[in-house]
């Protein structure tokens, strides 16, 4: 059990490049934290160099109180488990989970006691004497958790340990994990690029980009206050929709209507010195099929009517998609998002943006025909397109 | 966008080794590597340059006080001297002629060891005992086998004749017996090469209509080029240097000598070793040039590649 | 590939056909030899490839003369220590081109590169000379350096293309779970490195054991004589009558252990002699 803290934690690598700029985090004693971020954004650097597998350029990082940049890994008491899983392959199922107790030099009937009980609370106790070779990979992936938690360690260490599983298992592991975390109550820090493991697993989410924290905060509050473009971009799936918006005559003109403006935001937004032109964002599931939406709150509400150009049905809910007219929101934020999340490469089918939104399995919405969305101007967040800074986010 | 897309992993960069710099991995490096290269350097680099100062020199081990600098002028003896250009001659053609017929076989048997529905490991077995066996064992078996009165093949193929006592027949055999040595070689770089073409390309081939030869031709072929150069080019310059064979087979009679036996002659039995270094030079810079050629013409990734010749 | 679309028995019996060509070709001429070396010195010329009479008289024959006996401890001890120390060199050097970063890197592939292709002819003359200069002509070392040079290039490349394949985040896994680097290196990396290394062993040993042309020419004499250079001299020697029996038995002896490491390391030979040729 142990409390870890990065205390200004950087990293820059010989060759000059600064991969993790300046962390502060403090993960609590029997925290889950997750470490999300796209590829490349320094969230397994900063894993490994509190594994001490990666030395800290600058900074400090302390568990339970004690220095620990200069402890070799061995000393510092903590598991880890890889993304490949890193068995030894010339070793059995028992072999390998014993691996960490015998070199800690723990007797043979203790090491023999822990890993059975260990392999019977992973349901491993039929393979013990297997090759990891000869397992299928959910079963190696559960090896590799065994192996962490047959020591009892301070702390999990985790990078991306489920992304090699397949979507179905993935999501059963999830569940199993986080079960397991809560019944051990052990300290972890485990990184992940998809961001429904962070918002699932979590107790809180540090998002970092090219090698700052963009935000730290709960799965909820992230996704309803983000600091900037960056994180409401990231967070959520599908994700927000990001439109041109400028504060015109008390309200605010955007490609799907005039939105009112209210005395909340106009006083935020003069306490920010904000600039006229603005980017709104929208999440998809905060638009709804008008003809659902009662007469009252309708009136309240913005009503955009435009022909739907896809269709995707999910069963429990439908995706309506439609072309916009004109620019698209524009940011350096987004270009970023846009370029790590992959999503520029996808063809946009059309010179303007595309809005996505998620609407009630109930809607008659058929594609090629015309269809009114309404969307509660409440939920729109907006942000500063030059620095990328979320207006709105106090209530 | 749904959901964010699964990623590869953040390109491996080149990592100090924990608590230590930079510098000290480059010291690593080094030492780890030095032993290796200072044997190699020794052995090769000093020698090969010794021996371009001794074939400016007359050097003779019979007349050792005759030695003196003389220029290029070893260099105008053998390039004027009918026997070397009959051997360079027997060794071009050696090399082509086998290479060749090694290409096609070696293809074939790459072919069979990659796709062979039975016994597999049998035929990869056998076909590693050409490649395993020494040289010299296998010329006498040869030599033998095309012995009048003692061999199988003299009396069954050409009853009656000797040859190895003729020119065009000692070639023929020396041919023979250097394509059934390093067939075996060159069919496992081509199978390896094989390995590399992904079975979905051929099955998007037979789904966009190629039949199984242009499937062969227009995609297996095309796919597995960088290996089938890097395997030429190891066998070429092996070839280049056929010695074993020729020195149990004919000894070099009948101008069946290759650059390397009449080399090996010359300092054997000539001790002529201002002659023998130019010779050593000269087929130095012929396999220098063969190099360049497939580097420069046929693009063989050559530095990154596989660097053994060691087939004999 | 060619016969995908036939019934599986006709592929088979296709299949059956080309693997016996396949078998005939490499073996022929092994059982030939190995069919001389068994025949009666009276039906040793009749030509039949199976031998009427049989005999063992040629291996006893070898096994008295000082020259094979000579020869044989000659090329055991000559392959062996050369392959040993180039192993070791190489498995230095390999680790570092796998594993490190360091300028010199690429000339040093260069340099084996070049060793690779090198025609060893051209250095036959000059290293005569140097050797004789130096006393190590016609002597155990004499073999040993050419041939570790010649073995370095193959043995990296191959060592190299190993190495590279080990999962070196088992490296940091074991760290993880408390090992220290030495204790990480000989209970993970060492038993994982371990088969590239036999695997190049044997390899090397191979290039070793079939070397002529350093042999014959950088000997002399029957102190470091190996038994290809050796067999070349029983031709015509007065102490043999007729050669051929001889002959063969010998080099019948000498093919054992070629066919002994085939058979066993089948496998990994062929890993070996392909890993480098594969990935650029």
């Amino acid at each position: 059990m142990a409390e870890i803290i990065l205390d200004g934690v950087s990293k820059r690598f010989p060759d000059g490049a600064q991969a993790v700029s300046e962390v502060h985090l403090t993960v609590a004693d029997g925290e889950f934290v997750i470490l999300v971020g796209p590829s490349g954004c320094g969230k397994s650097t900063t894993l490994n160099m509190v594994a001490g597998l990666e030395d800290i350029t600058d900074g400090e990082l302390r568990i339970d109180g004690e220095r620990m940049n200069e402890r070799a890994p061995k000393d510092r008491d903590i598991a880890m488990v890889f993304q490949s899983y890193a068995l030894y392959p010339h070793m059995s199922v028992r072999e390998n989970m014993a691996f960490p107790l015998r070199l800690a030099k723990a007797p043979e009937a203790t090491v023999r006691a822990k890993v059975e009980d260990t392999a019977r609370v992973l349901d491993l106790t039929e393979h013990l004497d297997r090759r990891p070779a000869h397992l299928s990979g959910g079963q190696r992936q559960r090896v590799a958790m065994g192996r962490a938690i047959v020591r009892s360690p301070k702390a999990f260490l985790m990078d991306e340990p489920l992304s090699n599983l397949d979507a179905k298992l993935r999501g059963q592991m999830r569940t199993a994990l986080s079960r397991l975390q809560k019944r051990l109550g052990t300290t972890t820090v485990y990184v992940t690029h998809d961001q429904t493991e962070a918002m699932t697993l979590g107790d809180r989410i540090v998002v970092l980009q090219a090698g700052h924290v963009q935000q730290i905060g709960p799965p909820q509050h992230l996704y309803e206050r983000p600091a900037n473009l960056f994180v409401a971009g990231f967070i959520g799936s599908p994700s927000m929709n990001f439109l041109p918006a400028t504060v015109q005559d008390g309200a605010l003109a955007t490609p799907i209507g005039d939105l009112p403006l209210t005395d909340r935001v106009r006083r935020l937004l003069a306490d920010a010195d904000a600039p006229r032109q603005l980017i709104a964002g929208v999440r998809p599931e905060h638009f709804e099929d008008a003809a659902l939406v009662d007469e009252h709150r309708r009136a309240e509400g913005l009503c955009y009517t435009a022909v739907v150009d896809v269709l995707e049905s999910l069963g429990s809910e439908k995706y309506a998609h439609f072309p916009l007219e004109g620019e698209r929101a524009s940011s350096r934020q987004l270009a970023d998002l846009a370029a790590v999340t992959g999503s520029a490469d996808v063809p946009a089918g059309g010179p303007g943006a595309a809005l996505v939104t998620r609407l009630s399995a109930d809607t008659r919405a058929r594609e090629g025909a015309e269809l009114t969305v309404w969307c509660d101007p409440d939920r729109v967040l907006l942000f500063d397109p030059a620095e990328g800074t979320h207006l709105t986010g106090e209530r | 966008m749904t959901a964010a897309p699964a990623e590869p992993r953040p390109a491996a960069r080149p990592r100090a080794p924990r608590s230590e710099g930079r510098k000290a991995e480059r010291r690593l490096g080094w030492l780890l590597c030095a032993p290796a290269a200072l044997v190699m350097v020794a052995v090769t680099g000093y020698p090969i340059l010794y021996s371009v100062w001794l074939s400016l020199h007359r050097y003779d081990l019979r007349f050792p006080a005759e030695q003196e600098f003389v220029g290029l002028a070893n260099y105008a003896v053998v390039l004027t001297n009918s026997y070397w250009w009959t051997a360079f001659g027997v060794t071009v053609l050696i090399t082509v002629v086998s290479v060749a017929i090694e290409l096609v076989l070696g293809m074939a048997l790459a072919v069979t060891m990659h796709r062979t529905l039975l016994a597999r490991g049998l035929v990869r077995t056998v076909t590693l005992v050409p490649y395993g066996i020494v040289t010299v064992v296998a010329a006498f078996s040869w030599f033998y086998a095309w012995t009048p009165g003692t061999g199988y093949l003299a009396e069954t193929v050409a009853p009656g004749s000797a040859p190895l006592t003729e020119r065009a027949g000692s070639l023929a055999i020396i041919i023979l017996a250097e394509v059934w040595k390093t067939t075996p070689f060159m069919a496992l770089l081509l199978m390896a090469g094989l390995a590399l073409v992904p079975d979905d390309l051929l099955r998007a081939a037979a789904v966009d209509g190629a039949g199984a030869w242009q499937r062969f031709v227009k995609v297996t072929l095309p796919v597995m080029k960088p290996a089938i150069l890097v395997a030429l080019l190891f066998r070429t310059l092996d070839a280049f240097r056929v010695f074993d064979n020729i020195f149990i087979l004919t000894a070099g009679a009948n101008d069946t000598s290759s650059v390397s036996m009449i080399t090996y002659s010359n300092l054997i039995r000539g001790l002529n070793l201002g002659i023998g270094s130019t010779m050593s030079v000269l087929i130095f810079l012929a396999v220098a040039a063969i190099a360049f050629v497939f580097v420069k013409l046929f693009g063989t990734a050559a530095p990154g590649g596989d660097a053994r010749g060691g087939g004999r | 590939m060619s016969l995908s679309n036939v019934p599986v028995g006709r592929r088979k019996a296709a299949w059956a056909f080309v693997n016996t060509v396949v078998v005939v070709y490499a073996l022929t001429p092994v059982l030939w030899i190995a069919s001389l070396s068994f025949k009666t010195r009276e039906t040793m010329t009749d030509g039949h490839f199976v031998p009427r009479e049989w005999t063992l008289a040629h291996y006893a024959d070898i096994f008295r003369t000082d020259a094979f006996l000579r020869a044989l401890v000659n090329s055991i001890g000559i392959a062996l220590i050369a392959t040993f120390i180039a192993v070791v060199l190489a498995t230095m050097a390999a680790y570092a081109v796998a594993r490190l970063d360091f300028p010199g890197k690429r000339a040093l592939i260069g340099v084996s590169l070049l060793i690779a292709m090198f025609p060893q002819i051209s250095l036959v003359t000059p290293l005569f000379t140097i050797e004789r200069a130096l006393g190590l002509f016609d002597t155990w070392p004499g073999l040993i350096l050419p041939y570790i040079t010649f073995a370095l290039p193959l043995a990296i490349y191959t060592l190299s293309a190993f190495f590279r394949e080990i999962p070196w985040e088992l490296e940091k896994a074991a760290k993880m779970d408390g090992a220290t680097p030495a204790q990480a290196f000989r209970k993970v990396i060492a038993p994982l490195a371990a088969p590239g290394v036999f695997t190049t062993a044997i390899l090397v040993f191979i290039f070793c054991w079939n070397d002529f042309l350093f042999a014959i020419s950088l000997t002399s004499s029957e102190a470091s004589r190996t038994v290809p250079a050796a067999l070349s001299f029983f031709t015509g020697s007065s102490q043999f009558e007729d050669p051929t029996g001889t002959i063969s038995a010998a080099a019948v002896v000498i093919t054992v252990p070629i066919v002994v490491f085939v058979l066993l390391f089948q496998r990994r030979i062929v890993a070996g002699l392909t890993s480098g040729a594969v990935k650029g």
